[in-house]
């Protein structure tokens, strides 16, 4: 569970974030919809611990990300939006090492690797460094190496971006399937395609506002739009004319 | 914490530096050593316009190594040969030499130098030496044959002692070797101290290890000890090397002995340790500053160059150890190695000093590092 009150955060002049307040719910996927620049992933960065808020404050199960770093983050699991590998290790080196990070001994460490490569059906590159691997084959090692401590929180920025159509199904696959097994999963997207795809719950983020929530059937029913590419953009429309007209 | 990782490029630092090092060291060391040798059985040449004016003269310089070379150029020519650079040094001998020696006279010679070509002043200045010999040796028979004592013409006789032990000349020849050691140990973890700031964030990795539960400040230790660690295997490969370099070295040809046994190796490295935590502490600072891995390889090879300016100071002002001076991380572990190597005692309060004010430095650069890796700018 991770809910979001009031953030706001500056970045020098600029104020990236003035007010983003929702809430991700256990067993449900919740998607953070915006263009770019819009404050995603600034607000998955306060959530992940990474950044700090000026003011609100982000709780994931209970635990402040402010006040209790070390706590968030072991029940979190982040996808960073650059993920980048350690290109001469191998993929289950990358992840094992992460899995050390954790402080897990090493039967588990080794039993979880074997259990993703084969959830992500990416038994045949384990042994193979990193270096030239495919952008597919890159963010299936990430995501392994980012839940290999079996997190119940599940942040991912962007997952799909870059990625092929078979990719992006695998990948849709496994979030359904971490959602199955009751996870919180917040990802961040500028895709509409996808977040109506995959999200139980949406977030509209607009210029560091939310400007609407709700499932997709809601946000439908309070925009009057037929499709949730023109929810979107009415959202957007309706919350710019309104901070013109105030 | 991330050590093996990036094999290629450790291999390359580790094989390249300290292993070549040595055997660059040992093979200049060698040349060195020849020329030195070689210097004083090299034969002088010496291009001379009228030696058949001065026969006794000729045979003086032949007895004492010298060719000489009859030419037959007006003065002008020969001065214009020896301002070109064709002749390092040409002996004007004037026709009216004989009659001069024969009525006890002062005879003129001209020796023509060019005193900017640094390159024929050993020449020169051998062949002057040979002319002043002869010239006493001349003055020494005339007052005999007017029964005078010739001590009477030298009421001071110079000798010079030299005191230097055989290794402490050696030391000329190993004062470069301490240099060495320190960059060899810098240059060790350079590669890891780029990767792990510069590369991490380049390569995207820095934001997936922050959301890792570990403080920054662990992080940051880890690398640093890391870095730190790689140093101190850098400079173990480049003493072993050394060590065993170091027993083919012609030395002995010089007069000279190299104490460097394993024992005093062992000394050095432990006289070393601080050292590479302040330089870890230091390239990760830098390397923290930098944005991209060829920002990194500019800013932390200039850096390279910081420790060893005390170094090159100490060489040019002769310093000796003090106390004050063992609080200059660098150079007091220069001194001490270099004392290490030429046989001294070594002062406890000189090592104490040395190690505590290059820990206290090092820990001040750890603090900034760690101070660092605190700011949201980390991620830019």
């Amino acid at each position: 569970m991770i809910v979001v009150e009031q953030l706001a955060k500056d970045f020098g002049a600029v104020r990236a974030l003035h007010d983003v307040s929702f809430a991700a719910r256990d067993g449900r996927i919740t998607g953070l919809l915006g263009s770019n620049g819009a404050g995603k992933s600034t607000t998955l960065r306060i959530v992940s611990t990474v950044l700090r808020a000026q003011n609100g404050r982000a709780v994931v199960d209970g635990h402040d990300c402010a006040l209790e770093p070390l706590t968030v983050r072991r029940v979190l699991g982040v996808l960073p939006h650059a993920s980048g590998l350690y290109p001469h290790l191998t993929a289950r080196e990358n992840i094992r090492y992460y899995g050390q990070l954790h402080g897990f001994d090493r039967d588990t460490i080794e039993h979880r690797i074997d259990e993703w490569s084969a959830r992500l059906d990416m038994n045949e590159i384990m042994q193979r460094r990193t270096q030239g691997f495919s952008h597919g084959q890159k963010l299936k090692v990430s995501l392994a190496r980012a839940l290999i401590h079996a997190p119940r929180n599940i942040i991912l920025d962007e997952p799909t971006s870059g990625l092929d159509v078979a990719a992006t199904r695998a990948l849709r696959d496994v979030i359904r399937g971490l959602k199955e097994d009751g996870c919180c999963v917040l990802f961040s997207s500028h895709i509409m395609q996808e977040v109506s795809a995959l999200c139980d719950d949406i977030v509209i983020i607009a210029h560091g506002r939310v400007v609407t929530s709700g499932s997709p059937d809601e946000i439908l029913a309070s925009t009057g739009a037929s499709n949730l590419e023109d929810a979107f953009m009415r959202a957007q429309a309706n919350y710019l004319g309104s901070a013109v007209t105030s | 914490m991330e050590n093996l990782r990036d094999r290629r490029a450790l291999f390359s630092a580790f094989l390249f530096v300290p292993l070549m090092g040595p055997i660059l060291f040992s093979v200049m060391t060698t040349l060195v050593v020849d020329r030195a040798v070689g210097e004083a059985k090299e034969t002088l040449r010496l291009p001379v316009i009228g030696a058949e004016f001065a026969p006794n003269l000729m045979r003086f310089f032949t007895e004492n190594g010298a060719e000489i070379v009859r030419i037959e150029l007006d003065v002008n020519a020969a001065r214009n040969a020896v301002h070109n650079g064709q002749e390092n040094l040409v002996l004007v001998v004037p026709a009216k030499i004989g009659a001069d020696f024969k009525n006890g006279e002062s005879a003129p010679v001209e020796l023509i130098s060019d005193s900017s070509n640094s390159k024929a002043q050993r020449y020169v200045s051998r062949a002057h030496g040979l002319l002043d010999a002869y010239g006493h040796k001349l003055s020494v028979l005339r007052l005999l044959a007017r029964g005078i004592d010739p001590t009477l013409i030298s009421p001071i006789n110079v000798r010079v002692v030299d005191v230097a032990t055989p290794s402490g000349r050696a030391l000329i020849l190993l004062g470069t070797l301490t240099y060495y050691l320190l960059f060899s140990l810098l240059l060790g973890g350079m590669y890891l101290a780029i990767d792990s700031t510069a590369g991490e964030r380049e390569r995207g990795s820095l934001e997936s290890l922050l959301c890792l539960p570990v403080t920054r400040t662990q992080l940051v230790l880890g690398k640093i000890a890391a870095t730190a660690l790689f140093m101190l295997m850098a400079l173990s490969l480049t003493l072993t090397a050394l060590v065993i370099g170091m027993r083919f070295l012609p030395l002995e040809k010089l007069g000279m002995a190299s104490n460097f046994s394993p024992l005093i190796a062992l000394k050095i490295a432990a006289i070393m340790v601080p050292m590479a935590i302040f330089g870890a502490a230091l390239l990760f600072v830098v390397g923290s500053f930098t944005r991209s891995y060829r920002e990194a390889q500019t800013w932390l090879g200039a850096v390279l160059a910081i420790p060893t300016l005390p170094i090159l100071f100490a060489s040019i002002a002769n310093v000796r150890s003090t106390t004050l001076l063992m609080t200059v991380p660098s150079l007091s572990q220069h001194l001490i190695a270099t004392n290490l190597l030429r046989g001294d005692a070594i002062e406890p309060l000189h090592i104490a000093t040395s190690i505590a004010a290059t820990l206290i430095a090092g820990g001040v650069l750890l603090w900034i590092a760690t101070r660092l890796y605190q700011r949201e700018k980390l991620l830019g």
